[in-house]
């Protein structure tokens, strides 16, 4: 009774057209601890696409993240989900539009690796879409290749397992807005993979997706647009082949770098000039 | 009992490698073995308040504790001899209602304040919030407040304890978490002031106040009146009716604040009743019984091996559990050193701070360490 009053008044996301901003953020400027971490940041995040978030370390690439989740609040500029500034939503109904991956995975309890998925269906509790919740556990582990140790203790996984687990639990929120902060930090190469190639299944299925990646080659391989991001501003943005430029990651990254096309499929590589 | 139960961590069923249905079946084994522990609880408990009903200084043999009962329902039975009657529903009774209703608020209490803790060595004993709310009762006593009658020393004490969980929360947590070794300390410091404020209503009080203040040092229950029991109904029984719809939130939170906050949970709101409603069972508990400790600390972590960490059964399961210490512990008080009655504060102490030693240790080794 009282699970059907709350649905009622939730409003329930409607599946998004194609090419349809999903989120975007414009002229936002955040600080942390009295330091300015983004200034003058506009990026627009559109459904069915992949947008990959780079830089190096302290750029800005998380913080732009979590305002893109509606987890800061903006010192100036905002930040829309779903049409509607970030700060206005009820954290219920956030939930069902966007899914967050955090950098680490942490639990207090020694939940089971299948509990722990499910806990990606909450939002949508006492709605429609609940009767969908074993299928959406099931795929999503699946999906992130952990349905091998669903009975297990999330406790005694390792890192990379864990990692798995989280994503599981996300891909499981079947939110329209996927971010995910550096997903493939603590996977192994054939998982890094995995990871992205789910990003692409996801966005093909017309949802969008933000990754934080530190793998170039990856961003390349995988990403539709590339955001580079380098003392807190967006230092360019667009197509991977068009935004990695050898001298502009070079100025970027303090290192200088080589791109060189994949000799058969013709995918931008950048080289550290060693 | 269920201390009795074997320490380690209860197997979890694994699934089926791969296959294609996920892991249902684990969730379904998991959901049958609640159902049974529940059942067990309940059935422990029952047996063990009509035990306590009927052994003690004057045993009523269990078969006449029944008829008393048909009888006062009208379906039959029989009426004790005078005495019988009267230390059944005048002395005994009240006592075994006072001990499920403080065992059931400390038992939850414990696995609620976990729960927002994210933390298993969380307890309304460890961290001092038992001690605030007994400096809430002592003042009251000592000071001789009678502004709310039966209600009043029920009133102070969750006032103090509202003080002290609101106090250790904001001194114990930082960037959005609890270290271990930053609650207990706390813990450690709360416990010394709340420890001088008692004190200085030792001091204070007449030597009357000081007997009745003494009992509050030492946890028991063989004051129960039933003026005492309403006393702290209605406390108790609005926490443990509001503590178990929170369940679902609890294990999000067991995710960390912000994943929590991205699955809808609105973290904030949620600690601060959670904490509300410790605060009212802890003091419930207190007001009548003094301070009892680590019921709220062990009867969760057994549960949790037996069971897991799902709060939809820990939290509800844990005020069953706690009863069910708290009426065993109680019986044993009034009969191991027959006549005289150990303190049960005692009691319970001494079981449970052996226990506490091996938590310590258990969660050192799970985090390397405290630093």
């Amino acid at each position: 009774m009282r699970s059907l009053f709350r649905a009622r008044a939730r409003r329930l996301p409607t599946a998004p057209a194609l090419g349809a901003v999903a989120a975007e953020a414009r002229a936002l400027r955040v600080r942390l601890a009295g330091r300015t971490v983004l200034s003058e940041v506009d990026l627009t995040v559109t459904a069915g696409e992949v947008l990959a978030l780079v830089g190096p370390n302290g750029a800005g690439k998380s913080t732009l993240l979590a305002a893109l989740a509606g987890d800061l609040t903006a010192e100036s500029g905002e930040v829309r989900i779903d049409g509607r500034p970030a700060g206005a939503w009820p954290a219920a109904e956030l939930a069902l539009r966007r899914a967050v991956l955090p950098q680490s995975a942490e639990l207090s309890f020694p939940f089971a690796v299948e509990e722990v998925v499910r806990m990606g269906r909450a939002p949508w509790a006492g709605t429609a879409a609940a009767e969908a919740d074993d299928e959406a556990v099931r795929a999503a582990m699946a999906a992130a290749e952990v349905a091998g140790f669903a009975g297990r203790s999330f406790a005694a996984l390792s890192g990379g397992e864990r990692a798995r687990v989280a994503l599981a639990r996300v891909l499981a929120q079947r939110a329209a807005l996927l971010l995910l902060d550096e997903p493939t930090a603590a996977l192994d190469l054939r998982h890094q993979e995995l990871v992205l190639r789910v990003c692409r299944e996801r966005a093909a299925a017309g949802d969008a997706v933000v990754i934080v990646l530190h793998d170039l080659g990856l961003a390349g391989a995988y990403a539709d647009r590339v955001a580079v991001l380098h003392e807190g501003r967006i230092a360019a943005e667009g197509p991977p082949g068009r935004v990695f430029d050898p001298e502009l990651l070079s100025r970027v990254y303090s290192q200088p770098v080589e791109v060189i096309d994949h000799p058969r499929t013709g995918e931008p590589l950048v080289i550290p000039r060693r | 009992m269920s201390l009795l139960k074997s320490p380690g961590r209860a197997p979890v069923p694994g699934a089926p490698a791969g296959s294609a249905d996920g892991a249902s079946p684990a969730a379904r084994h998991r959901g049958r073995r609640t159902a049974l522990l529940t059942a067990a609880l309940i059935a422990a408990l029952l047996f063990a308040a009509l035990l306590s009903a009927g052994y003690g200084a004057y045993d009523i043999p269990l078969g006449d504790v029944l008829g008393s009962f048909l009888h006062r329902l009208g379906l039959g039975g029989a009426t004790l001899d005078r005495v019988g009657e009267s230390v059944l529903w005048d002395v005994r009774l009240p006592r075994v209602v006072l001990a499920l209703l403080v065992g059931a608020s400390l038992g939850c209490a414990g696995a609620l304040m976990q729960g927002v803790f994210g933390n298993p060595l969380a307890e309304p004993g460890v961290i001092g919030i038992s001690m605030g709310s007994a400096v809430g009762a002592v003042a009251a006593i000592a000071l001789g407040m009678n502004f709310l009658g039966n209600w009043t020393v029920t009133v102070c004490a969750f006032a103090a304890g509202l003080v002290t969980v609101l106090l250790v929360y904001a001194l114990s947590r930082s960037g959005g978490r609890t270290e271990v070794v930053t609650l207990i300390l706390t813990g450690i410091a709360m416990n010394a002031f709340a420890g001088a404020l008692v004190g200085l209503g030792v001091f204070v009080a007449d030597s009357a106040q000081v007997t009745q203040i003494t009992f509050w040092q030492l946890g028991s229950l063989a004051q129960a009146t039933w003026p005492k029991v309403l006393a702290v109904l209605p406390c108790a029984l609005l926490g443990l009716a509001v503590a178990p719809l929170y369940g679902r939130k609890l294990d999000l939170l067991a995710l960390g604040e912000r994943p929590a906050r991205h699955l809808g949970v609105d973290v904030e709101r949620l600690r601060m009743t959670l904490v509300l409603v410790v605060a009212l069972l802890t003091a419930a508990a207190v007001a009548v019984s003094g301070v009892i400790t680590f019921v709220g600390l062990l009867v969760p972590h057994v549960l949790r091996m037996a069971a897991g960490p799902g709060h939809r059964f820990l939290v509800p399961g844990s005020a069953l559990g706690g009863a069910l210490v708290l009426v065993a512990a109680d019986l044993a008080a009034r009969t191991v050193a027959q006549p005289a009655e150990l303190p049960l504060g005692v009691l319970t102490a001494l079981v449970g701070s052996p226990f506490f030693f091996v938590l310590l240790r258990r969660t050192r080794r799970k985090q390397g360490g405290w630093a």
